[in-house]
């Protein structure tokens, strides 16, 4: 859906109009009153519960969303947007300039994860929903949620959040600079005006989605998964091929990433997390942000492997609500997949989503 | 399911409207009982597993400790705290006992009787650590650490000068008389107030 309004950014600047791709599933109600926004994470996309147009893989999230399942579509309106920012048809870096036609490359604007929510409320505008059931999502997804909850806390009625934190750390604007400067040593990268040549920045995208696979698991789960056994071949090679099964695996990662993603997109969302801290607005104070969300239900879900967001931070978030008065629910799930378990196996996982929208499952 | 009869004790001194936290609220029995008369009530509950099933059913539950995380929720948050069956198992149930009334005015704390006379006579006789249906553990495994009577939480509260607005005292299942309960009570639920 494309939104003839100018959309104001938190960089001072403004897009003239906004883009927003979604999909929905499960009937709207008369009433319109049990509409659940799903937030992707940062390189998902709105194909929460159907196949990926690009690589015909089930929804990143069709175990939970769908007809029976803990969001269950036949209850509930679900709607996934697109982020600000990606590339998976909304407004992004590819997006053309309106004068040129060309690819908007760099010349698109640093966008934040308020940037993100004020989108897609721009959407649900749109759409006539005024009120959301739930806003859900887990890690950059929370992120969304959380930050649902600090800028329009009238318009929903519960946050779940998921493997998730209300500001990035040092450590996590860390690996992300691994990551952007990967793609931007990529000599194919061609200061993000790629778009047109033939070459794109596959090899430093490649690298940075191993980089950060690497945070979406737990050394626990890498260690049962390949230990050092290696690929293929009997004895070491002596040389610098894939000789180890992580290493095969990661490779396989890295490329089959860069089918899909846009590595100036990539650029543009890990920006937008790095910049996220829900307290900078209130002085360092994380109960400012929810100091009108008093009545909005939230439920936190942190998994003890998750080292790249770890139950301290959602703890950080509980303590600001209980400050604020807000109904929080928290509990730490025990999950062998690293900060990857809010998308893996982890029934545990669904029960309490289920019973967060006010379903038994 | 009928609820425990502390539990049902206390659900029924609790007014409708008022605003409740549960401090050690197992799987939100208790706080099912509260919603199903309009009480607005919060858990705080140690076991993951416990959480889990509290938040399945809807339920506001923080996974949290007891000894640590009551200073969390800030002055006079809540009507009524609760902590059943939880206050000889915390670090410091003074302390505790503190927190419940700065979170809240009133506050319901139960506990096992430490003096009832099946206790005294097992410690008389067999001279070992009682097990007892109320305290299940031995003495090694027991998660029990403070274990209290009557007269000593009765003590405490003069000391701290804490009022008491009502009390209970359950023999079995069955309700036994103030001056007996030293002796007789298995369980005790206080109503005390700042």
């Amino acid at each position: 859906m494309t939104i003839a309004s100018s959309l104001p950014l938190d960089s001072g600047q403004s897009l003239p109009s906004v883009t927003i791709a979604y999909q929905s599933y499960g009937a709207l109600n008369a009433d319109k009153s049990n509409a659940v926004l799903i937030c992707h994470a940062l390189t998902g996309d709105q194909y929460v519960a159907s196949d990926h147009p690009a690589t015909g893989k089930p929804g990143w999230w069709a175990r939970m969303v769908g007809p029976g399942k803990p969001i269950d579509t036949d209850r509930f309106h679900v709607i996934c947007a697109n982020v600000l920012g990606s590339c998976m048809g909304s407004s992004g870096p590819a997006t053309p300039d309106a004068a040129t036609g060309a690819p908007l490359g760099m010349a698109f604007p640093v966008i934040t994860i308020a940037d993100m929510v004020r989108a897609q409320a721009m959407l649900l505008d749109q759409l006539g929903i005024e009120r959301l059931h739930a806003v859900v999502g887990g890690s950059m997804g929370g992120m969304q949620a959380l930050a649902w909850a600090a800028a329009y806390p009238e318009r929903i009625a519960s946050a779940v959040v998921i493997a998730s934190a209300a500001r990035h750390s040092a450590q996590n604007i860390a690996f992300h600079e691994v990551g952007r400067q990967a793609i931007m040593a990529d000599p194919d990268w061609q200061d993000g005006q790629y778009y047109a040549s033939a070459r794109a920045p596959t090899k430093g995208l490649a690298v940075a989605r191993m980089a950060a696979h690497i945070t979406y698991l737990s050394e626990e789960g890498l260690t049962e998964k390949f230990g050092r056994r290696l690929q293929a071949r009997d004895i070491k090679s002596f040389g610098f091929d894939a000789d180890f099964q992580v290493e095969s695996y990661l490779r396989h990662q890295g490329l089959a990433f860069t089918d899909r993603f846009d590595a100036n997109a990539y650029l543009y969302i890990t920006r937008a997390m790095d910049y996220f801290d829900l307290a900078d607005p209130h002085d360092g104070r994380l109960s400012g942000a929810f100091s009108a969300a008093k009545d909005v239900r939230f439920t936190l879900v942190s998994f003890d492997t998750d080292w790249l967001y770890p139950t301290a931070e959602s703890r950080r978030i509980v303590q600001a609500l209980q400050s604020v008065g807000a109904s929080a629910s928290f509990v730490e799930l025990s999950a062998p997949f690293g900060h990857d378990s809010f998308l893996l196996d982890v029934p545990a996982l669904d029960r309490i989503v289920a019973g967060a929208l006010g379903g038994g499952f | 399911m009928a609820l425990r009869p502390d539990l049902a004790i206390i659900a029924a001194a609790v007014p409708t409207g008022s605003r409740v936290l549960d401090v050690g609220c197992g799987d939100g029995e208790l706080m099912a009982a509260l919603r199903d008369q309009g009480v607005d009530s919060r858990g705080l509950e140690i076991d993951p597993v416990n959480v889990t099933a509290a938040i399945a059913r809807g339920q506001s539950v923080v996974q949290g400790d007891a000894n640590r995380d009551l200073a969390d929720y800030p002055g006079d948050a809540f009507d009524y705290a609760i902590l059943s069956q939880t206050l000889q198992t915390t670090e410091r149930p003074d302390r505790v006992v503190d927190e419940l009334l700065r979170i809240a005015p009133r506050a319901f704390v139960s506990f096992p009787n430490f003096a009832h006379w099946r206790v005294r006579l097992d410690l008389l006789w067999g001279g070992r650590m009682p097990v007892t249906r109320l305290l299940p553990v031995a003495w090694y495994e027991t998660p029990n650490i403070h274990h209290v009577t009557v007269s000593d939480f009765r003590d405490l509260l003069r000391a701290k000068g804490i009022g008491v607005e009502a009390a209970w005292y359950l023999s079995g299942d069955k309700p036994t008389s103030p001056a007996a309960a030293t002796w007789r009570a298995e369980h005790a639920i206080f109503l005390i107030s700042r």
